[in-house]
């Protein structure tokens, strides 16, 4: 057992490492690790994961609030979506086939994985922003803020806060039923539809993981699903690999190990769907 | 109030580490040779589910409990920062923030204390 926690220690410490250094999260690679690498029943990876995913957001969060670039306001907003969503999504794993789990994780996976490549466009400083009336709705949730550029405050108003809506529910389902974070669909939700700078987008985003997080790890608790012994070596592992990752990632040229990652994450993708669809999981 | 939600998150995330961390070591010299199996799921004994079970548990020092009851201050850790979220919206009287982090609340209330509640 002991041999067992300690490279399962070393594997969420890998995991932690790749997550922050993609931009992916720990709880994409955590979930593959657990039921491919270990053999572990998806449903107490899941609740591991949810449970990493957790402490990794909040460690990150910690720092994003002090730089007040997130805007807390809409970010509770759109907590009502997600944390609906995850319950939601929480539920469906107690009905869904482990099988189809495995099956739908493997498509997130390899979504994530092509979308880390795909180069953003470069527009989040000198976008002008459309200037539109803003809705009766966005005017009640006061839904505009500033945030510190190089040329001082910028100012920005939010669209489509229905569309946004969906988009993070949707997030919160997908977070409550994989373990995962989904933190890149919440970017696209507030970045792409809402349009809000990309700056602010990134930092609310992982502000909302980590209540996201929760409302799903307490059904998951629940339910029994989190385990003691898988957890302690995964959260430690995934804590610290995700902190180096981070002073990694301000210090180097990261594209070249960010395509070996993503190649790495895809075959993740293809032998999870593989023993989806094999009935294996 | 930003910089006691940043301390909040960063002392809650130690506090739960520093527990799990606490509770592995008492595990392996508590049961150095028990082995699990996971590969079936057989979902975890009360204790570990039930929010005062986990907390009465961890009194007795057993290194699973303890575990369990890091995990559960981290899951906690989030529904904290929410809760200071209201009160600073309470303080600044802004009444539709309010409502807005009180319906936030109440489903992870829902969430987190889904076993006491019978749908």
């Amino acid at each position: 057992m002991v041999t067992f926690i300690a490279i399962l220690f070393a594997g969420a410490l890998f995991a932690g490492f790749i997550g922050s250094l993609t931009g992916l999260g720990g709880g994409v690679i955590i979930v593959p690790l657990l039921t491919i690498g270990f053999g572990v029943d998806i449903r107490y990876a899941i609740g591991t994961s949810l449970i990493s995913v957790i402490a990794t957001s909040s460690g990150a969060a910690s720092a994003y609030v002090k730089e007040g670039i997130l805007n807390i306001r809409i970010g509770m907003f759109l907590e009502i979506a997600t944390t609906l969503g995850a319950i939601a999504g929480a539920a469906i794993a107690f009905f869904a086939p482990t099988h189809a789990i495995a099956v739908i994780f493997g498509f997130v996976l390899l979504y994530s994985a092509l979308s880390s490549f795909i180069k953003r466009r470069a527009n989040a400083e000198s976008e002008i922003l459309p200037e539109k009336k803003p809705g009766r709705m966005i005017g009640l949730l006061m839904a505009k803020g500033t945030y510190p550029t190089a040329n001082g405050l910028k100012s920005y108003t939010l669209q489509h806060l229905g569309g946004g809506f969906i988009v993070m529910s949707v997030a919160g389902i997908l977070s409550g039923l994989l373990g995962i974070g989904s933190g890149a669909l919440k970017v696209i939700a507030m970045d792409s539809i809402m349009k809000i700078p990309f700056k602010v987008s990134t930092s609310t985003s992982n502000f909302m993981i980590g209540v996201t997080a929760a409302a799903s790890a307490g059904i998951y608790l629940n339910r029994g699903y989190i385990d003691p012994v898988l957890s302690m070596p995964v959260m430690v592992g995934v804590l610290i690999g995700s902190l180096v990752g981070a002073k990694f990632l301000l210090r180097s040229r990261t594209k070249s190990i960010r395509l070996v990652f993503a190649i790495v994450i895809t075959l993740l993708a293809f032998e999870m769907i593989y023993n989806g669809l094999a009935k294996n999981i | 109030m930003r910089n006691i939600m940043g301390s909040l998150l960063r002392v809650g995330v130690l506090a739960a580490a520093f527990l799990v961390v606490l509770g592995g070591v008492l595990f392996f010299l508590q049961h150095p040779k028990e082995v699990f199996d996971y590969t079936t799921f057989k979902g975890e004994p009360a204790k570990f589910r039930q929010v005062h079970l986990i907390v009465k548990e961890a009194m007795n020092l057993r290194g699973r409990d303890i575990i369990q009851l890091g995990l559960l201050v981290l899951i906690a850790t989030p529904v904290a920062r929410v809760i200071f979220s209201l009160i600073g919206f309470l303080i600044e009287k802004d009444w539709i923030y309010v409502s807005i982090t009180a319906i936030v609340l109440m489903i992870l209330f829902v969430s987190l204390l889904s076993n006491y509640l019978t749908f």
